[in-house]
């Protein structure tokens, strides 16, 4: 196939391969060795490695793995708490499913290996409600690994001891954010606080709680079978190692796809997604998600790096890349992502609550064909708080879309300003 | 399956109580939490009811008002939008005969927007129970809802 020479089958190399109900299947394709190796050394060693890596974190954020870890090693306080996040919500994305669906002990092994390095004795799996065939895999999973001892008292042998709880979350998007997530455990409806404190030092029940994503669990095993410094030599010099990309939209071949670091969009776009149908023209992409960047056609030539992106103040967010031909109406689609926003702000905060509602009035000005010069310095001193403003990710994030739309397509909002009032 | 028998299967502390009311909500014929429940949750977990009310009104898999035995979760995220989700919308109002948010009256299904289902890559998508539907058309709509129907009398 003409995509071989971009894909790159880390995380999804046993996709397919094995029968994600078969433990053995897994153990047989190399699965639970990086845990053997993890049990041989100390906690730091292990974090030297991740931190050699330079591993970043896949749900968005991108923060340094290692770091994480090393705060949570250094925080007071105990019972510790590890946390996997599976609340994949972000509109685009579905990654997450695919990998508790495919390979769910790559994610147990990964954790184990975390949870090992710094000490905890307890763990969890967020996974989000509606995502029930993942629930089920999931729980067969660690089932299996508690009978084959890789899981429960004394792991193989190690004298060390840790095990998993799966917790189903009941319908809402907000709750992927790590507070929102950390209140919902605690058995309260999930809304955001302030940080710092950060949950590295004060999270599940204000204890130290280490919070990754799915797939960055999945990085771990590798990590440690092929070294740090071997891993750090995948992707770029500050991206490194793959990354999940789900492509979808006005795409041929939409799909999940596992790509290089450093890849480019348009590469992605036409090797793998096979380009547009119809013979219709890219409009725009957006990338990462709903709360992620809206870019144009001419944009790309951009690379998967986060240092090239954060130039252009753009990012990759958790890889989701969603195409969109030249018939699509951009504030049609604007309209439809602060309305997603709207419906999942858990309304705690006035920037975000009252922010989107003073958003979608203003969209629907411009739709109308009512909307002033006014309006338009209105929106942007609006989106403007609420980015500065808002106490989460997501009211900060929520009108990002709306601002790159502004920075790209300016000629989308100024044709629709009917007049120039003062 | 009663409260009790709920929380006695899921734990009463605060950490069990959002599962232990999506398994109850699950075994009651109209798939909802009546204000009886909530009081019921409350009694016995001694959580305060306001707090059992506002995770029943926050979480959008638990509802409070009487809904069918099948709810059609439909996507409405910009990939299905952009690929359709506005036909599926239309296709099960006309078969189904009810609005969005609706249900129909022998209270076999109910209809309702979902975020997105991570099925993006099979837009426009829709999910009941635990089984995702992507790549829809009006036939595909029409057939997966008579294998439900199908299912009536089990
Ligand atoms: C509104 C909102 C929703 C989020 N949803 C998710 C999610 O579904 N999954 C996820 O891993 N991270 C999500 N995040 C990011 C988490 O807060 C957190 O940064 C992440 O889980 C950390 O893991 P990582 O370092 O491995 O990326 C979300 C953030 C915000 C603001
Ligand atoms: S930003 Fe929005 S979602 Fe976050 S705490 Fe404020 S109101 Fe809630
Ligand atoms: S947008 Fe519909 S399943 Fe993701």
């Amino acid at each position: 196939m003409s995509n071989i020479e971009i894909t790159k089958n880390i995380l999804t190399a046993r996709f397919d391969a094995i029968n994600p109900d078969s433990i053995d299947e897994y153990i047989s394709h190399n699965g639970y060795s990086a845990l053997k190796k993890s049990l041989l050394k100390t906690g730091e060693e292990i974090i030297n490695d991740i931190k050699t890596s330079n591993l970043r974190g896949r749900g968005g954020a991108a923060f340094p793995t290692g770091i994480k870890m090393e705060a949570v090693l250094k925080a007071y306080g105990s019972p510790k708490y590890i946390i996997c996040n599976a609340d994949e919500g972000e509109p685009g994305n579905f990654k997450d499913r695919y990998l508790m669906e495919k390979d769910p002990h790559q994610i147990i092994e990964g954790i184990i290996i975390c949870a090992y390095a710094t000490d905890i004795k307890h763990g969890y799996i967020f996974i989000r409600g509606e995502y029930i065939n993942a629930i089920n895999i999931m729980r067969k999973a660690l089932e299996q690994a508690r009978v084959k001892g890789y899981l429960g008292d004394n792991i193989l042998d190690s004298g060390y001891s840790f095990d998993i709880e799966i917790y189903t979350g009941a319908g809402s998007y907000v709750c992927g954010e790590e507070f929102a997530l950390l209140v919902t455990i605690e058995g309260k409806p999930g809304r955001s606080t302030y940080k710092p404190p950060f949950p590295t030092t004060s999270g599940l029940y204000n204890k130290p709680t280490q919070i990754n994503n799915v797939e960055t669990f999945c990085n771990i095993p590798h990590i440690i079978n092929m070294g740090g410094e071997e891993f750090s030599k995948i992707g770029t010099s500050s991206s490194t190692g793959t990354k999940l990309i789900s492509l979808s939209g006005n795409i041929i071949s939409p799909g999940l796809y596992e790509v290089e670091l450093g890849t480019s969009i348009r590469d992605i776009i036409n090797k793998l997604g096979n380009g547009i149908p119809n013979n219709r023209k890219i409009k725009m992409v957006q990338i990462g998600g709903a709360s992620g960047p809206i870019i144009p056609e001419n944009m790309l030539d951009i690379k998967l790096d986060t240092k090239e992106m954060k130039k252009l103040d753009l990012c990759f967010g958790s890889g989701a890349i969603i195409v969109m031909d030249d018939r699509i109406d951009v504030l049609d689609i604007l309209k439809r992502i602060t309305e997603f926003f709207h419906h999942e702000s858990c309304g705690k905060c006035t920037p975000c609550r009252e922010g989107l509602t003073q958003m979608l009035i203003l969209l629907d000005r411009f739709t109308d064909g009512i909307a002033t010069t006014n309006d338009l310095a209105l929106l942007e001193i609006l989106m403007e708080t609420m980015n500065q403003a808002s106490i989460c990710g997501l009211g900060q994030a929520a009108p990002i879309a709306t601002q790159k739309v502004l920075e790209y397509f300016r000629e989308e909002f100024t044709n629709k300003i009917c007049s120039t009032d003062s | 399956m009663l409260v009790k028998e709920a929380l006695d299967k899921y734990g009463k502390t605060p950490d069990k109580l959002i599962g232990a009311m999506l398994a109850y909500q699950k075994s009651t014929l109209c798939n909802y939490l009546t204000e009886e429940d909530i009081k019921e949750f409350a009694k016995e977990t001694k959580i305060p009811e306001s707090r059992i009310y506002s995770i029943a009104s926050f979480y959008s898999l638990l509802s409070m008002k009487e809904r069918g035995k099948y709810i059609v979760m439909v996507c409405y995220d910009v990939p299905c939008y952009i690929n359709g989700s506005v036909n599926v919308v239309n296709e099960l109002e006309k078969i189904l005969e009810i609005k969005m948010g609706q249900t129909t009256t022998d209270k076999l299904f109910t209809i309702e927007y979902s975020s997105c289902l991570g099925c993006c890559d099979k837009a426009p998508a829709l999910q009941i129970g635990a089984t995702l539907y992507g790549n829809l058309t009006p036939e595909k709509i029409s057939s997966i809802l008579s294998t439900y129907r199908g299912k009536k009398d089990e």
